[in-house]
């Protein structure tokens, strides 16, 4: 099979939870969460998933996942429909606390080393240290921040080529926020790894992303290149953020 | 070099416009080794791909070359040298003229000026 170009591949995406489930009271007019999402993500790239709460972000990262089932559409991660396989090639980050609050920051990586084939012990030490995380520490002791630069390390760990982050910024300190950012830069090889990450807070991610996709409704309002929007429009990916949704 | 993008404009002309200006200032001398585009991107906190076009700018227009295994060098071209500062004076007389211009001055005060405030300077 010829490996394509995109690392995920999205056609006509529709996803309704259904009337009469009230999710998160942000259905838009339609009660689609989804509302026709077409859209292609290449591979080694860094992609900002940016739109206000309710537009779609994380029910679009869960369908890549494989963990929301398309009420219509086609979703296809590295050339085949989310499936166990495809588990191998993503490492999704939840916008909750997933981890055991009771374990230790060492004990979630050797739980995690012993989970995933795809797991990097070594660059999970590295990133750990580049975050300032101590392994002796109890889960349940970590600030928020603390517990979200975890997470991110557990996410960038593996050995993936994709990798799906769900407001990994959300609610947390500002230096916990530059240091995930970072951590970005940090752990980036040449090419071969995509990293979507939805947020609503642009200003501080912005230079951090190759490409932006702007979510509205349920569908794509604008998908370019960072640097092909600042040249086009003379404004910053803040300033279109406000003009999208402002 | 700590950089303070203008997020409404290309970052990675803005990245080349910095190096350029380190080379018309002389912080930066034909045949200095200047950070791998790693190191660049994780001191200005930029996607690498975006610092990687940077670098691939600097490489077409003569700025800089890669040399395999050992990094990426200012040119020992001194022609080169010249012309950035050419480029960056033009720039500054640019701006300059456009800003007196918008003021109603014509040419030829202009000149009068420039030559009684250079002349004042120097005293």
């Amino acid at each position: 099979m010829v490996e394509s170009r995109y690392i995920v591949e999205i056609e006509d995406l529709r996803k309704n939870y259904g009337s009469t489930r009230c999710w998160r009271g942000s259905h838009n007019s339609h009660g689609l969460a989804l509302d026709g999402v077409t859209l292609n993500m290449a591979r080694g790239k860094i992609i900002g998933l940016l739109g206000p709460n309710g537009s779609g972000k994380s029910t679009l990262l869960k369908s890549i996942a494989g963990l929301v089932k398309p009420s219509a559409g086609r979703v296809l991660v590295d050339g085949e429909p989310p499936s166990v396989r495809t588990k191998d090639k993503v490492a999704y980050l939840p916008e909750i606390d997933h981890l055991y609050s009771w374990m230790t920051v060492k004990e979630i990586l050797d739980f995690m080393a012993s989970f995933y084939s795809s797991w990097q012990q070594e660059r999970a030490w590295e990133l750990l240290e580049f975050m300032n995380l101590q392994g002796e520490k109890k889960v349940r002791n970590l600030s928020k921040g603390m517990r979200a630069r975890l997470k991110l390390v557990i996410s960038l760990a593996r050995n993936v080529p994709l990798v799906l982050l769900d407001e990994p910024l959300s609610g947390i300190d500002p230096p916990s926020r530059a240091r995930i950012l970072e951590s970005l830069v940090f752990q980036y090889r040449e090419g071969d790894q995509t990293i979507v990450l939805s947020t609503h807070e642009v200003t501080e991610a912005e230079t951090i992303f190759e490409d932006v996709i702007f979510l509205h409704e349920g569908k794509v309002k604008l998908y370019d290149s960072a640097e092909n929007l600042r040249a086009r429009h003379g404004c910053s990916i803040q300033d279109l953020w406000e003009e999208v949704y402002g | 070099m700590q950089l303070n993008f203008d997020l409404r404009k290309p970052i990675y002309l803005q990245i080349v416009d910095e190096f350029k200006r380190s080379i018309a200032r002389g912080e930066l001398k034909p045949g200095d080794k200047i950070p791998s585009q790693r190191e660049l991107a994780q001191k200005v906190k930029v996607n690498p791909n975006t610092v990687q076009k940077a670098y691939q700018e600097m490489e077409r227009i003569k700025l800089v070359e890669t040399l395999r295994g050992q990094g990426t060098f200012i040119r020992k071209d001194e022609s080169v040298l010249k012309n950035i500062r050419d480029e960056m004076a033009r720039e500054a007389l640019r701006t300059f003229l456009q800003e007196m211009k918008a003021l109603g001055f014509v040419p030829q005060d202009i000149l009068a000026l420039v030559e009684t405030e250079v002349a004042r300077q120097e005293l």
